[in-house]
């Protein structure tokens, strides 16, 4: 399960403040805030920009142009299933469905009880072991519609 | 004396549970009161038989894979500690036919040693390259770069020892080395392999091209997929800081070289080397424009060499044993020695070093023995989500630049992904556009809408939509994209696009088809 902090923004300021003087500071900045919390709180883009001499549109720009950062917060678990051509050779697009159907929720969506977030990744670097997914940073290869109800109930209980 | 076990700790093999087999081990070496040194090395690459196991015998190591922690009593019960005989023992791993046939020399080390202990790293070679680099005036350390006849190992293919010399030439205050390990390319992980196997060769490789043009800073930036390498590599900087080989005066010759890492956020556009650098001085990762040179006005403005974690993890062993020893492997204008990952719907993916020349026939039947589900090959991808698809009847190609470029493909960052024949080459064709417009870092009008249109006009193909104006303007589009992009990204897109509709022509034409069968 990941261990997030609601949102609070004296932590945040100390977060941005450990890392304000690092060149390059927003994305290390970003990936300290949503470490902690989940995702990025869009109270922290103004304190951000005020922290670094930024405008708030350059940094709201930083923040929406990666994929990883998101706006706001995950379910429970974050699952990273990979979309990409070595996954694709492996048979990942009805391994997606099926993995969709047991969530409860597309990729890109949280299951209505809050306990994965589905998430499209393009390459997890498993490709000699396809198809891989990542369960809170903890990578599987090999992964088939039965080993994924197995991972499903380990982590989240159920049937 | 206690006997070395190894556990590989590459990401990979921890996918498929070698972490489990590690703490099954430990357990039962507790239990029986035995005595080991639980070694966690890198994979050697033979990723099918991840876990792999590894004991070290009078013998020479011997293997047993792939092995689960159920297996692990059993091998105890078959004194595996001594190479005993077991149902999952592969024999001396040395003479594993898949490794017996490469010709490793970046993967040299990356497997046997301990990815962290120095003393394993110089015992097998480590350092020697650095330590003549110390001893080299910087001209001669480029030079040498030059003769050896490297090549970008990223994609790009552009010699590496010219970025070296124009940033050598350029005078300024402050310069940077910058590590691209954004391996975002599908079917590729030998950056990775490196960083989680054997990371005191990319320190020592960012250490001499700092040393060679005079810079005195490195950044490696490590794709955020990559936990695993991010943390190995965290770990391996400290050690060697530590040791003296980073930092201020190193090895007490006075030279210095500082590294520090960097996540991404999940940007395939930040493998492009401008896009990486935007990202590195915290922006939106945005392609710049060439000129200027990264090499003359890279990272803040200052004289850059941006290079792939295979071209800097090659330079130690270029230093080392000359650069004549590693032109001498390879063809033509492709020297040297490329690590290609097999991937996909093969039975025996994994990492094969080989000198360039080697065919796609040999890589995909001889060494991974045909595709896993057991259907025959249909297509083969090459070089990542940018290169292109191509058949069966073209597997006599070589691997090498030219031979690829004069085919319309390219051999990129050495990716190999197969398909069987349930393949649809039109769907393929599709994703590789949808695959750009989400990528797409939205600079240019051809990537940025291009894409967009380019899953539109093939849905229309597919959907047997006036086809033939619809399949010259799938042909008009991947000119234009071609040409009048910023980056890769958006002009090489094309490449698996148009391959898959010239040599699969049929894939696009499916419900004409299933008409004339009604």
């Amino acid at each position: 399960m990941q261990n997030h902090t609601p949102w609070q923004p004296e932590i945040a300021k100390a977060l941005i403040a450990e890392r304000r003087a690092l060149p390059g500071a927003v994305i290390p900045i970003l990936h300290a805030l949503q470490d902690r919390f989940g995702y990025v709180d869009k109270e922290a883009v103004p304190m951000i920009a005020e922290a670094l001499n930024l405008t708030r549109a350059e940094v709201h720009g930083v923040v929406t142009f990666y994929h990883d950062f998101r706006g706001a917060p995950p379910g429970r678990h974050v699952v990273k299933v990979c979309r990409a051509e070595s996954c694709q050779s492996m048979g990942c697009d009805s391994l997606i469905a099926h993995i969709e159907k047991k969530v409860g929720a597309s990729l890109k969506h949280t299951a209505g009880d809050g306990s994965v977030t589905l998430e499209p990744v393009y390459c997890l670097g498993n490709c000699a072991l396809s198809p891989a997914l990542m369960w809170n940073g903890d990578l599987y290869g090999k992964m088939t519609p039965q080993k994924f109800d197995r991972l499903h109930k380990a982590k989240v209980g159920g049937s | 004396m206690s006997v070395r076990v190894f556990v590989p700790i590459d990401a990979s093999a921890l996918s498929v549970g070698a972490e489990e087999v590690a703490a099954a081990i430990t357990r039962e070496t507790a239990r029986r009161g035995a005595k080991i040194a639980l070694v966690r090395n890198g994979s050697r690459g033979l990723f099918w038989l991840e876990p792999m196991v590894e004991v070290e015998t009078k013998a020479g190591r011997i293997a047993y894979g792939p092995v689960s922690a159920d297996d692990v009593a059993g091998l105890f019960d078959a004194d595996f500690l001594a190479g005993g005989k077991h149902k999952l023992c592969l024999g001396p791993t040395e003479e594993i036919p898949y490794l017996k046939r490469q010709e490793r020399l970046t993967f040299a080390r990356c497997g046997i040693i301990d990815p962290l202990s120095i003393e394993d790293y110089r015992a097998h070679g480590g350092f020697a390259g650095l330590e003549k680099a110390l001893a080299m005036a910087p001209k001669e350390i480029v030079e040498t770069v030059v003769e050896s006849g490297l090549r970008g190992r990223g994609g790009a293919g552009f010699p590496t020892g010219i970025k070296w010399r124009t940033a050598l030439a350029a005078t300024a205050d402050q310069k940077y080395i910058v590590c691209n390990a954004d391996e975002g390319d599908s079917g590729t992980y030998a950056d990775r392999m490196i960083m989680e196997g054997d990371p005191f060769m990319l320190i020592e490789g960012m250490a001499i091209a700092g040393f060679a043009v005079g810079a005195t800073e490195g950044y490696l930036y490590i794709r955020s997929e990559y936990p695993h390498a991010f943390a190995q590599m965290e770990r391996a900087v400290k050690v060697a800081r530590d040791a003296g080989y980073l930092g201020s005066n190193i090895r007490g010759n006075g030279r210095s070289f500082e590294l520090h890492l960097r996540l991404g956020a999940g940007a395939y556009i930040c493998g492009e080397e401008t896009s990486l650098l935007e990202s590195l001085e915290g922006k939106r990762g945005e392609v710049r424009f060439k000129p200027p040179l990264p090499a003359i006005e890279g990272l803040f403005g200052k004289p850059t060499v941006i290079n792939n974690v295979v071209s800097l993890a090659s330079v130690p062993i270029i230093l080392d044993k000359g650069a004549g020893f590693y032109r001498d492997f390879g063809m033509g204008r492709s020297r040297g020695t490329l690590p290609i990952q097999l991937a996909g719907n093969v039975k025996r993916a994994g990492l094969v070093e080989k000198a360039f020349g080697v065919t796609l026939r040999e890589l995909i039947e001889d060494f991974g023995g045909g595709t896993a589900t057991g259907r025959p090959v249909r297509a083969v991808q090459v070089g990542g989500p940018l290169g292109a698809y191509f058949p069966t009847s073209m597997l006599d190609l070589s691997m090498d630049y030219e031979a690829f470029a004069a085919n319309n493909g390219m051999v990129g960052h050495g990716g190999v992904v197969v398909f069987d024949d349930t393949a649809d080459l039109a769907k393929q064709a599709r994703f590789a556009m949808e695959f750009c417009a989400i990528e797409s870092c939205g600079k240019c009008t051809p990537c940025r809408l291009g894409s967009t249109r380019g899953v539109e006009v093939i849905d229309r193909i597919v959907a047997d939509e006036d086809r033939a104006a619809n399949i010259e303007l799938l042909g008009d589009l991947c000119a234009t994209m071609t040409d009048g992009s910023l980056c890769a990204l958006g002009g090489l897109t094309p490449y698996p696009v148009m391959s898959a509709l010239t040599h699969f022509p049929e894939d696009f034409d499916r419900p004409r088809k299933r008409a004339a069968a009604e």
